[in-house]
């Protein structure tokens, strides 16, 4: 791709000026509601319904108001929790079905493949319910490390990671781990000290997917969340939202608290991410 | 591990044909031992709630209840009248038919003019793709108010346009294009992604040939990228419609107080399954809604497999 491949007409020149036009209208529009998001959460009660750009006195009372009267930071020490867990669970345990099912040999593999694979086609929506009677019947949603739990135990595995580490231990040199079993090493240690390092970006995008995924999860903890305590960074700020009514004010408030952070993570793992949509793109 | 490595290499060479089977066998425990917890997952969290759901259907379940009396197919065949029901199923339909085509037709085309320009790509593919990590609950809350018949800068806009302003949100005309709108424009950065990946895989010669004989930039669009994008575009296709058919998070938060929109109008399959199970509790009937919409999935995601994937011979 060198500048002089494509010889630089004038013609050409207009086009491409046309495009990146085109690309920044495009852009423009894409980063609006943000844009908007932020400007609102700035303006005092009194400007809201005024439809002026810039908020004429800028205040951040209403993130005062977010941040002192709601449980704002609760909900995202609970998502941090939530999610942090469920990534580390996918990471350990899809790395290791990945690998086994890559690099062993063993009758009802295919089965045990398809099977995993096949979950994939089954809509939250079907399980949910019976989750729901499950969670119930064992009383997990009062305490402490039970209602955590619950709103973890779905996500701790994920088929499609396993299916995305499963393409990537298939490139990994046999001899590599042949070698490793030769000098008598234990086949955890294997997969955990050779095979693991070897797969690092995989992990990478795995990681930063799940992470985003429960991250953002709303359906079964609107369902499995009963007691305000135990409320999610999505779940409390629906529900506040709702609660807020017409204080446009507090709820945009609430949404830059809640997009901010992310688009922070965002812009430091920019790289990861997008090469993470690749990978998974090629390899699915 | 030493000792049993040296042992089972000892029996090995003492008896030659029994090797290939130990080997065989220590690798059979090796990754038995390794699934034994995943396995036990899938069929705890999957595949028994999967048969339970199956279960329930049948029978005529409120988990506020003793007693769940066994109704056979009666929740099916109510199913079929319930207008509700029908409706959503429409509404799902016609969420998927406008947004999956759309948002592979829009990441294509801005894919496209991406690659056509060297200076910047990296910074508006990441300003595009901001939307796809922005938290849902989030965004659909924004949309609402950019969107707001009557605070929303949307009709602002239209208004210097001299166009009349629009209900969105709170007219059932709307409601459904402008939650789409929402879900499309959350998709496109990693639309857009995808497809990038996809064209920079098209080995460049392949254009040059077509240039030395004589093709024009339209015929190299059609006879060579589309083609060659085929796995792209089946990979989108697929999981696309799969995650619209299942489409929840976004409804529910645009008409928070009224989910599922005026009259209706908004509301999916998924929604609905929530309002029987979780508003009424009608746990059976929602159970069946459920298994018509694996069903659904099921058929559709073969049938696409089926008839999208092409091999070129190249």
């Amino acid at each position: 791709m060198t500048a002089a491949s494509s010889a630089p007409r004038k013609r050409v020149d207009m086009r491409t000026l046309l495009v990146y036009v085109a690309l920044t209208v495009g852009v423009i529009i894409t980063l609006f509601p943000f844009i908007w998001m932020v400007l609102t959460s700035l303006k005092g009660f009194q400007e809201l319904f005024n439809l002026n750009f810039l908020p004429s006195q800028p205040t951040l009372d209403n993130y005062r108001q977010v941040l002192t009267e709601t449980r704002f930071l609760q909900w995202f020490g609970n998502s941090l929790l939530v999610a942090g867990v469920t990534t580390v669970s996918v990471l350990f345990f899809d790395s290791l079905v990945g690998y086994t099912l890559a690099k062993f040999d063993f009758p009802g593999k295919n089965i045990v493949f398809v099977l995993i694979l096949s979950t994939l086609m089954i809509p939250t929506e079907m399980l949910v319910i019976p989750w729901f009677v499950g969670v119930s019947d064992l009383g997990l949603t009062k305490s402490v490390p039970g209602a955590y739990f619950s709103i973890m135990f779905p996500g701790l595995i994920s088929a499609f990671g396993v299916f995305l580490m499963r393409q990537f231990f298939d490139t990994l040199p046999n001899d590599l781990l042949e070698a490793a079993r030769i000098d008598g090493m234990h086949e955890f240690g294997i997969f955990w000290r050779i095979a693991m390092p070897l797969v690092r970006p995989a992990l990478a995008s795995l990681a930063i997917f799940t992470f985003l995924g429960n991250w953002n999860a709303f359906l079964w903890p609107l369902i499995v969340i009963q007691q305000p305590q135990f409320r999610t960074l999505p779940i409390g700020t629906a529900l506040f939202n709702g609660e807020a009514g017409t204080q446009w004010g507090l709820i945009m408030a609430a949404s830059s608290l809640a997009v901010i952070p992310v688009l922070i993570v965002f812009a430091i793992f920019q790289r990861q991410i997008i090469e993470g949509v690749v990978l998974t793109g090629m390899k699915g | 591990m030493d000792t049993t490595s040296k042992l089972a290499g000892g029996r090995a060479s003492a008896r030659p044909p029994r090797r290939r089977n130990t080997v065989k066998y220590r690798q059979t425990v090796t990754a038995y031992t390794f699934l034994l917890v995943p396995l036990l997952f899938f069929l705890l969290v999957r595949f028994i709630p999967t048969f339970m759901a199956l279960r329930l259907s049948l029978f005529d379940w409120n988990i506020l209840r003793e007693q769940q009396p066994f109704v056979g197919l009666e929740n099916y065949t109510t199913l079929v009248a319930d207008e509700k029901f029908l409706q959503s199923l429409k509404n799902t339909a016609l969420y998927t038919v406008i947004g999956v085509p759309l948002q592979i037709i829009l990441g294509l085309g801005l894919a496209l003019m991406l690659g056509r320009v060297r200076a910047f790509r990296g910074f508006y593919r990441a300003l595009y793709f901001a939307p796809y990590v922005t938290p849902i609950v989030a965004a659909a809350w924004v949309w609402q108010w950019v969107f707001s018949p009557q605070f929303g800068p949307v009709n602002t806009v239209l208004d210097w346009l001299h166009l009349p302003p629009q209900s969105f949100l709170t007219s059932p005309d709307q409601a459904l294009a402008t939650t789409a709108g929402l879900v499309v424009w959350q998709n496109l950065g990693f639309q857009v992604v995808l497809f990038l990946a996809g064209l920079a895989a098209i080995p460049r010669s392949y254009y040059e040939a077509a240039e030395i004989d004589g093709a024009t930039g339209s015929q190299a669009f059609w006879r060579i990228t589309l083609p060659l994008l085929n796995p792209t575009i089946v990979f989108s296709v697929v999981t696309g419609t799969i995650a619209y058919l299942q489409l929840f998070t976004q409804v529910v938060n645009l008409n928070f107080t009224d989910q599922g929109g005026p009259l209706g109008s908004t509301l999916t399959v998924a929604v609905y399954i929530y309002q029987l199970a979780f508003g009424r509790f009608q746990m059976g009937y929602a159970s069946a809604v459920t298994v018509v919409l694996f069903v659904i999935i099921l058929i559709i995601t073969l049938l696409q497999l089926r008839f999208l994937t092409r091999r070129y011979d190249t």
